[in-house]
């Protein structure tokens, strides 16, 4: 008896251990710190070498084609029914359409988009998705430029990454379905999805919060301004989809809270370190990408390419950062493509003037400290 | 020697006739007892019998009730899907009603109803497990600290789960029942309300719990430690101090200059421990109800400190001039 549960016993330790060995997703040494706050307040950001290295070389930034010869010849005067990239010169843009095949469609090439018997035909629905994302990208560089990309810029390639349907790109999630009559709700959370990093978090808060380009400005923020109750402040269903918002975009960046935070104070901007201003106007652009650009594709696409609710694929973080605070190393992306930079259509062009902020409401918005 | 120095029980004593202890006015002894090897590894070899009673059994149907409730809710929240439902068991959650429901008595069961009478069952359950724990104490002559004990841990329980959400005027302000659940919950909690870790009443919880672990283990080892010395005597000790006591006494006095008493150290350990859930339950009752941002509180008293600035100032953008999104 004794030796039998000697025996057991043993017999579980030891498998125990194998498989927390086994499980538990552990990260190996060496690992690599980067500290981005005062000492003291724990703000760093912890990786492993290999961890590095491995992202850094699965986000290699293709090199950029030859410069274009010199012409006068413009496309819009050249070939026929070109709309947004009338004023560049017929090559530039034979160029940047060669990049475009290798950006997004390099094993499908040309007539992924193109009737090759007669190139300007609009019957397949990829040329016209691809006409509305080459004036995505142009207003992506020239509007959000001084907030969120920079001079680095985006091109097809950032989010395409060599496939014609980005890696990252999502749909609102209903969640599976459920018996319906009495039985509880799970009010969209409490589900192992990875959209919150497999917390049991609100798993569709994306579509709450990205999705929408007209909501409230303060819908994210859920902590008090003063230190004592005045007004009745947001529940904590609130908090928790906004923390699961956090999550993504934590997972998405490759980066911890800390990166945009001090954590002792969360809200406090004061305290915040530059880049929760880029990620605050990031994601506005988000919601300006899904709403202004991706959701009126809606009727585009075909059934086959819609989610479930039949909504269109939309962009979060990921989609261009795909775990990395710069994507692509922090390469320059349209150095070498000067026409991407900015709108090459005339001012009557279709480009969406952003939104205007929707009026506060009296949630609390947190004040300066 | 070296019987105390095992993680097992060592010593496993067997009496030929089980021990029935001293006779009781009424006596609901159920069942007929058995010696248990593995059993006397941890404790007592002898299992059984049980008391169970009126009061034992009615809490045993009620949580019986909220068990089932909860457990078939989180079931039928992945449409009855068995794998799923072992696989997600974890994540799977029954939910408090949505804010919009108040104080309702009973929302839609679909909409938290469910959560009302889970929480409703299971809150009597504990409750007459309360009463049969003090009646079953007194019946053996005993004090009912342990009843007072469990108390203060059903006060934080009652604060979460009850005082704090009718305080706030609504059910959606209490914890859902679920294994993460409850702890994303938490962490939303304290990042809902500007960072727990500065609300003073979680801080002396902190101290009284953390407290409380080393208590034990510091009890746990000396005692084990003078049992050659006749140390499990302790309670005798208390007013008969033999060696054991006296080597123990000394041993605190040299490595720390203070000793507690066999008497004392129960004390401390039993403060520790009811100060834990007290002061915790405090700092809930607080949370939301007086304070609505404890990071700020902790600024305005002097408890946080500030320091200094790193990077160049970084500015709400929404009180930005000409601010757009």
């Amino acid at each position: 008896m004794k030796t039998f549960f000697t025996v057991l016993g043993a017999s579980i330790a030891f498998f125990l251990t194998i498989a927390m060995f086994g499980t538990s997703g552990w990260d190996r040494p060496p690992l690599q710190t980067t500290q981005n706050g005062f000492r003291g307040t724990g703000m760093d950001q912890i990786h492993t070498r290999d961890g590095v290295a491995e992202t850094k070389a699965a986000n290699v930034a293709p090199a950029p084609a030859d410069p274009a010869e010199p012409g006068e010849e413009l496309a819009g005067a050249t070939y026929e029914n070109v709309q947004v990239l009338k004023t560049i010169s017929v090559n530039e843009f034979n160029r940047l359409m060669v990049s475009m095949t290798e950006w997004v469609s390099p094993e499908q090439g040309c007539t992924y988009c193109h009737n090759t018997e007669n190139m300007a035909d609009d019957s397949l629905y990829q040329k016209k998705v691809a006409r509305r994302m080459l004036q995505m990208t142009q207003h992506i560089n020239e509007s959000w430029k001084d907030n969120h990309v920079g001079g680095t810029g985006v091109t097809c390639f950032t989010c395409h990454r060599g496939q014609p349907v980005p890696a990252h790109v999502w749909f609102t999630d209903p969640g599976p379905n459920r018996p319906g009559g009495f039985t509880a709700r799970n009010n969209g959370q409490n589900l192992a999805k990875a959209s919150v990093g497999l917390a049991s978090l609100p798993y569709d808060t994306l579509t709450e919060y990205l999705a929408d380009k007209n909501i409230d400005n303060n819908a994210i923020r859920v902590n008090a301004t003063t230190a004592l109750p005045t007004t009745k402040g947001k529940p904590i269903q609130d908090a928790e989809k906004t923390y699961g918002l956090m999550i993504h975009m934590s997972e998405g960046l490759g980066v911890n809270c800390t990166f945009c935070h001090n954590t002792r104070a969360i809200s406090n901007w004061s305290q915040s370190t530059p880049q929760r201003t880029t990620a605050w106007h990031g994601i506005r652009m988000v919601r300006d990408i899904n709403g202004n650009f991706l959701e009126p594709l809606t009727s585009t696409f075909p059934t086959a390419r819609l989610g479930v609710l039949g909504d269109v694929p939309k962009v979060n973080c990921t989609t261009c950062h795909n775990g990395q605070s710069k994507p692509l190393n922090g390469a320059s992306m349209i150095e070498a493509y000067p026409e991407l930079a900015k709108s090459t259509e005339t001012a009557s062009a279709a480009d969406p003037v952003p939104a205007a902020p929707a009026p506060a409401d009296t949630a609390p918005t947190p004040a300066p400290q | 020697m070296a019987y105390y120095q095992n993680i097992f029980t060592e010593v496993q004593v067997r009496s030929t006739i089980p021990e029935l202890g001293v006779p009781v006015d009424v006596d609901r002894r159920w069942g007929t007892p058995f010696h248990s090897y593995l059993f006397g590894l941890f404790g007592n070899a002898q299992v059984g019998p049980i008391y169970i009673g009126y009061l034992g059994g009615l809490s045993a149907v009620c949580f019986l009730i909220a068990f089932e409730i909860v457990g078939l809710n989180m079931w039928a929240s992945v449409n009855w899907d068995p794998v799923q439902f072992v696989r997600q068991l974890p994540w799977l959650a029954l939910e408090p009603p949505r804010p919009q429901y108040g104080l309702k008595i009973l929302p839609p069961l679909q909409e938290g109803g469910w959560w009302l009478i889970a929480g409703f069952f299971l809150t009597a359950s504990i409750l007459l497990w309360w009463v049969r724990l003090y009646r079953r104490a007194r019946a053996l002559g005993l004090g009912t600290h342990v009843g007072w004990a469990f108390a203060s841990a059903i006060w934080l329980f009652l604060v979460l789960g009850f005082i704090r959400p009718v305080l706030m005027g609504s059910w959606s302000e209490a914890v859902p029942f679920g294994i993460f659940p409850h702890l994303d919950w938490t962490a939303a909690f304290s990042l809902r309300y500007g960072n727990l870790f500065y609300n003073p009443f979680h801080m002396l919880s902190i101290v009284f719990l953390y407290g409380s672990t080393l208590l034990f283990a510091m009890h746990g080892a000396t005692i084990l430690a003078v049992s050659r010395f006749g140390g499990e005597r302790e309670i005798d000790q208390i007013v008969d101090r033999g060696t054991a006591t006296e080597r123990a006494a000394l041993f605190w006095r040299w490595t720390m200059g203070f000793n507690a008493t066999m008497e004392s150290v129960h004390r401390w350990a039993w403060w520790f421990a009811v100060l834990t859930t007290l002061t915790g339950g405090i700092g809930i009752l607080l949370t939301g109800t007086v304070v609505d941002n404890w990071y700020l509180w902790a600024v305005k008293h002097g408890v946080a400190p500030s320091y200094p600035q790193v990077y160049a100032p970084v500015v709400d953008p929404l009180n930005m001039p000409g601010a757009v999104p």
